[in-house]
């Protein structure tokens, strides 16, 4: 390489790790910012804002719902398996709510630490499975997250990880 | 290697080369494309929470496979122009923009259509889709470069110099479900890991992600070939090309 060539490859490259170390400071402060939803243990830990627009992300706990009959009212508890925070939701539910499976709700939440949803929405995993392996599986006593669980290499992500907390230690 | 590497420097050698490569690239992409596509729609089996919306994956991870994959390919075209002043280099990446912002754009629509059904809502502010949306601005924003500018180098700097800092976007792409808390899943479709689905899922999923990278190398292919002869319209060799077919 050409000593005209080398300095021309140095100054990209240090103008690129610059730009790189620029906008790496730039997200980890907005590092609060990015994360779409607060935790249940955020939640539980008060670093989410009263009676403002927020999201909280977490699983509706089994066992948990209850609809009006009468009306689209409709309560439920969302939990990351440490803390819970009970919803309000009015309106009609993505196809994929159900217990068990991870939601994002966008409301407001109140002093008493309920949340009053304006919008439900449902998370889903990264794991596909054919409707028949679901149902055989299910009929053998397992849930589709074991099988998930099984069928990935044991260092894999695991659903159930996402909602406790790890990712975010600062939201503050 | 270096000779090698030389002579792909060379328009006229490359012009020749990639005359014979063209035609397997292109056969693959469409042998691909078709069988994964007959095979993904039709043949395999619909999801257990989603049924058959699910089936939009077999176009939304290959464009998003190539959206990310082109922009990394446009930043090394950069780095070589940029530091050997090759110039075949540039005309690559100048036809490769078009093309990964036509697959961002795949991507993001088809994101949005599958996202109505399953998270019921087509956009959410959340890191990995809004990092998908930078990075269509991003090739905008190199595509618009380029012919800001009335000298045709200038504007092959400008674009090289946004592509080569851009690429800072890409692992923000990929991390960004594992960094943050997102709507978006992590990968479902990785080379590193055992698949998150079975085989009869995954593999029409292979097809159309390698059917895709063949159409993107057929599609290169035959554009650089184009610019080539634009560009090198002057030279002995081109005009010599011209009188021969008449």
């Amino acid at each position: 390489m050409t000593p005209k060539r080398k300095q021309r490859l140095f100054v990209i490259l240090g103008l690129v790790s610059l730009a790189a170390i620029a906008v790496g400071l730039t997200l980890y402060a907005l590092r609060a910012n990015i994360n779409l939803f607060f935790s249940p243990i955020q939640i539980a830990a008060g670093e989410a804002p009263i009676e403002r627009q927020i999201r909280a992300g977490g699983m509706v706990k089994e066992g948990s719902v209850s609809r009006n009959p009468d009306s689209l009212d409709v309560e439920f508890v969302i939990t990351d398996f440490v803390e819970e925070v009970e919803v309000h939701y009015s309106g009609i539910l993505p196809d994929l709510f159900r217990e068990g499976q991870g939601v994002v709700v966008v409301g407001q939440l109140s002093e008493n630490g309920r949340l009053h949803a304006d919008q439900v929405l449902a998370k889903h995993d990264e794991n596909y499975m054919p409707s028949e392996v679901a149902e055989a599986l299910e009929a053998a006593g397992y849930s589709s997250s074991d099988y998930a669980e099984k069928y990935n290499s044991a260092d894999k992500y695991d659903s159930a990880d996402e909602y406790s907390g790890t990712k975010n230690e600062g939201a503050d | 290697m270096w000779a090698f590497i030389h002579k792909l420097g060379s328009p006229k050698w490359f012009y020749d080369i990639s005359e014979r490569l063209q035609p397997w690239f292109w056969a693959a992409a469409a042998l691909l494309i078709l069988v994964g596509s007959v095979w993904g729609l039709a043949f395999a089996p619909a999801d257990y929470q989603q049924g058959n919306s699910f089936r939009i994956i077999y176009v939304h991870v290959p464009a998003a496979f190539l959206a990310q994959s082109i922009f990394v390919g446009l930043a090394v075209a950069a780095l070589v122009f940029m530091v050997w002043k090759i110039k075949v280099a540039d005309m690559a990446a100048a036809v490769m923009a078009p093309l990964g912002a036509a697959m961002t754009f795949i991507a993001l629509f088809s994101g949005s259509v599958w996202g109505v059904p399953t998270w019921g809502t087509w956009w959410m502010w959340d890191a990995r889709l809004t990092s998908m949306l930078i990075l269509l601005f991003l090739y905008f924003g190199v595509i618009a470069l380029r012919g800001a500018f009335a000298s045709r180098d200038s504007g092959s700097r400008a674009a090289s110099v946004l592509a080569m800092v851009g690429v800072i976007n890409i692992p923000i792409i990929k991390y960004s479900v594992d960094w943050w808390y997102t709507l978006h899943q992590p990968a479902s479709f990785t080379i590193t890991s055992r698949p998150s689905m079975p085989v009869e899922m995954w593999w029409p999923l292979l097809l159309m992600v390698l059917g895709f990278y063949s159409f993107f190398i057929a599609l290169t292919l035959m554009r650089t070939r184009s610019e080539i002869l634009r560009r090198e319209s002057n030279k002995r060799w081109v005009r010599d090309l011209v009188r021969e077919d008449g």
